[in-house]
């Protein structure tokens, strides 16, 4: 019954002063928003890389060159090594693709782009990482035997370069090298730190040729026959470059698969994720702090307010309860909109990346919020409540 | 009859050491019900002070103090507040009503802490309100009300509880002399229906109101003046 009252004179403290409440409200607001906001972004980068790995098939492996060890010399990955691994002795081995990536210009007219990932590699590589052609055609075989100028290009330079024209046969300048646009892959959205659309695949030999020239391979991407097979598909890679490379004790390749890329990519967004929550909760903190310092304000203030309550037979319990039902009630509503404003700011993309929503770190700022109050408003209010009643009158 | 009023060598001092300010120093007084007493005495003289005891907004640094037959010596804070709130009135000479809160609002205060129903609260306050002469100003706030009427308001509430005793500081201090005459006629009026007054002043027009005048001085009843 009378903690009915008692919220009731809470509320008449805080409309008293609409400027100084809305403003803690705003603090209390911006801290929970952006606890929201940032766990929402960071879980969305790792689920985009998780997304974008997991499309790449769980039965890839990924071999790249390791620098030589002291004493050692290391023998670079070739297309020949890459071959090697396709044959009677690999029977796990589907197939394996030598990649090599470059830095690149593209040019269309007065246009130009640079191309995040320009890479050179055979007609398998599309199986392997899951890419599909949107429009005209992937290279061949013969293609890159041939080593023919021809490029098939994602979709994001395909509207950087081409707005509005089919690119599909235009001429497009790699570093100021001719080549033919032979086909568009199908777009596959952004995968958190980069834009998987924007890439552009040649020949193998063509890119080593035009670009890289013939030095060790990036990687090369090994598929084995299942996802039950890799296990032995990485046994018997690793027999055959051991013998090719004449490894005696440490290799100068290193094998990854997907499961180990997956976990080290989701260790690293992981970190990023709880730096951004770290850096959130900071701000969650700062405005409990404004929370305290505004009712300390506002009981210095009230210090009459409150002798009178004394007064009249105010005890101390419901000074005390005034005091913390109006810092809640702050704390709360500040709560409140910025769960409102995590979740809206949470359906736009973020610097590429599509925020997902933790249900639980909205649970969590909330509560934490509503603590916020209880916790920082029991100082000022106990001191509120403390006082004695002809202290409290007697101060101007 | 026990007296509603009972003081016995009353002390009060502030601070400590050489830097200690005697404010009573063993004062004595009884409080008849129904009685209506005025304290008089130089700014200083503890007069105050002693009112503050008896509000029960102050405690005593030794001595007896019994409010209605009750020992309040062996009191709390948390039964302390309860007193104040039952059985005391205090009128003070600043008003001391809660700013930006209704003249019906600032009367039913002391209701709300007595944990009375909203619809009873109401109805007590009016009536106290209607008591005092300002029924058409219930939903007017502090700053909207002369001082004579908030002043008014203040008695409205020291008296809406029913209290043993009525207690006011220099009631008067701040008003006109239009504004006094209506607050002291308003206590007389009190008085007259049975309800103990006591208040401070430093006028003797004031204090002709009453029935009995102490005069304190140096923190100690000089003399009873009738």
């Amino acid at each position: 019954m009378r903690i009915f009252e008692i919220a009731a004179f809470a509320v008449r403290g805080l409309t008293a002063n609409k400027m100084r409440s809305g403003l803690t409200t705003l603090g209390i607001l911006i801290g929970v928003a952006s606890v929201i906001m940032l766990i929402a972004v960071g879980n969305g980068a790792s689920s985009a890389v998780e997304q974008s790995i997991s499309g790449l098939g769980t039965n890839i492996l990924t071999i790249s060159p390791q620098r030589a060890q002291p004493g050692g010399t290391a023998k670079p990955l070739t297309a020949a090594d890459a071959a090697a691994l396709v044959g009677p002795d690999s029977p796990d081995v589907k197939y394996a693709s030598p990649v090599v990536s470059a830095q690149a210009t593209a040019a269309y007219g007065d246009t130009t782009h640079d191309v995040g990932q320009f890479i050179g590699s055979d007609p398998q590589y599309f199986s392997t990482t899951n890419s599909a052609v949107a429009s005209g055609n992937l290279f061949s075989a013969n293609d890159v035997q041939q080593a023919r100028k021809v490029v098939v290009i994602g979709s994001t330079v395909a509207t950087q370069l081409f707005p509005g024209t089919d690119p599909v046969g235009k001429p497009m300048l790699v570093n100021n090298i001719p080549f033919t646009v032979v086909g568009v892959l199908a777009a596959k959205g952004s995968s958190g730190l980069q834009d998987a659309d924007d890439v552009a695949v040649a020949p193998l030999t063509t890119t080593q040729n035009a670009l890289t020239g013939y030095g060790s391979l990036t990687q090369i991407v090994v598929q084995a026959q299942s996802a039950d097979a890799l296990p032995n598909a990485q046994a018997q890679v690793t027999t055959i470059l051991n013998g090719r490379h004449k490894v005696t004790d440490t290799a100068d390749y290193r094998i990854l698969s997907q499961d180990q890329l997956l976990t080290a990519r989701t260790a690293t967004t992981e970190t990023f994720t709880v730096l951004l929550a770290s850096v959130a909760a900071i701000s969650l903190l700062v405005g409990g702090i404004g929370i305290t310092n505004i009712m300390l304000v506002t009981v210095t203030e009230r210090i009459r307010e409150i002798g009178i309550r004394k007064a009249v037979g105010a005890p101390r319990s419901s000074i005390l309860g005034q005091f913390l039902i109006e810092a809640t009630l702050l704390s709360l509503f500040g709560g409140f909109l910025g769960v409102a404003a995590g979740v809206i700011g949470s359906q736009f993309t973020i610097a590429g990346i599509q925020p997902v929503i933790v249900p639980s770190s909205v649970l969590l700022a909330f509560a934490v919020s509503a603590l916020i109050g209880l916790f920082f408003g029991s100082y000022p209010a106990s001191r509120a409540a403390k006082l004695r009643p002809i202290e409290a009158l007697r101060h101007e | 009859m026990s007296p509603v009023i009972e003081v016995r060598d009353l002390r009060k001092t502030y601070g400590a050491g050489d830097t200690a300010v005697h404010a009573l120093r063993g004062l004595d007084l009884t409080v008849e019900k129904g009685e209506y007493l005025a304290i008089m005495g130089a700014s200083g003289s503890g007069k105050s002070t002693l009112l503050n005891i008896l509000g029960c907004l102050d405690v005593a640094s030794s001595g007896q103090y019994l409010l209605d037959g009750i020992d309040t010596g062996e009191f709390d804070e948390e039964q302390l507040s309860l007193l104040r709130n039952r059985k005391i009135g205090f009128v003070f000479q600043s008003f001391n009503l809660v700013p930006r809160t209704t003249a019906l609002a600032n009367v039913e205060l002391p209701l709300v802490y007595a944990g009375v129903r909203r619809a009873q609260r109401r109805e007590r306050a009016l009536a106290a309100l209607d008591l005092v002469g300002l029924k058409d100003r219930v939903h007017h706030r502090p700053n909207e009300l002369s001082g004579g009427q908030q002043q008014r308001v203040a008695i409205a509430r020291a008296l809406v509880t029913s209290p043993a005793i009525v207690l006011a500081d220099e009631p008067t201090g701040n008003l006109d002399t239009e504004s006094s005459r209506d607050v002291l006629g308003i206590l007389d009026r009190l008085n007259a229906s049975g309800r103990t007054v006591v208040l401070i002043t430093h006028e003797d027009e004031v204090a002709a109101h009453a029935m009995r005048t102490v005069r304190v001085v140096d923190g100690r009843v000089a003399g009873v003046l009738v």
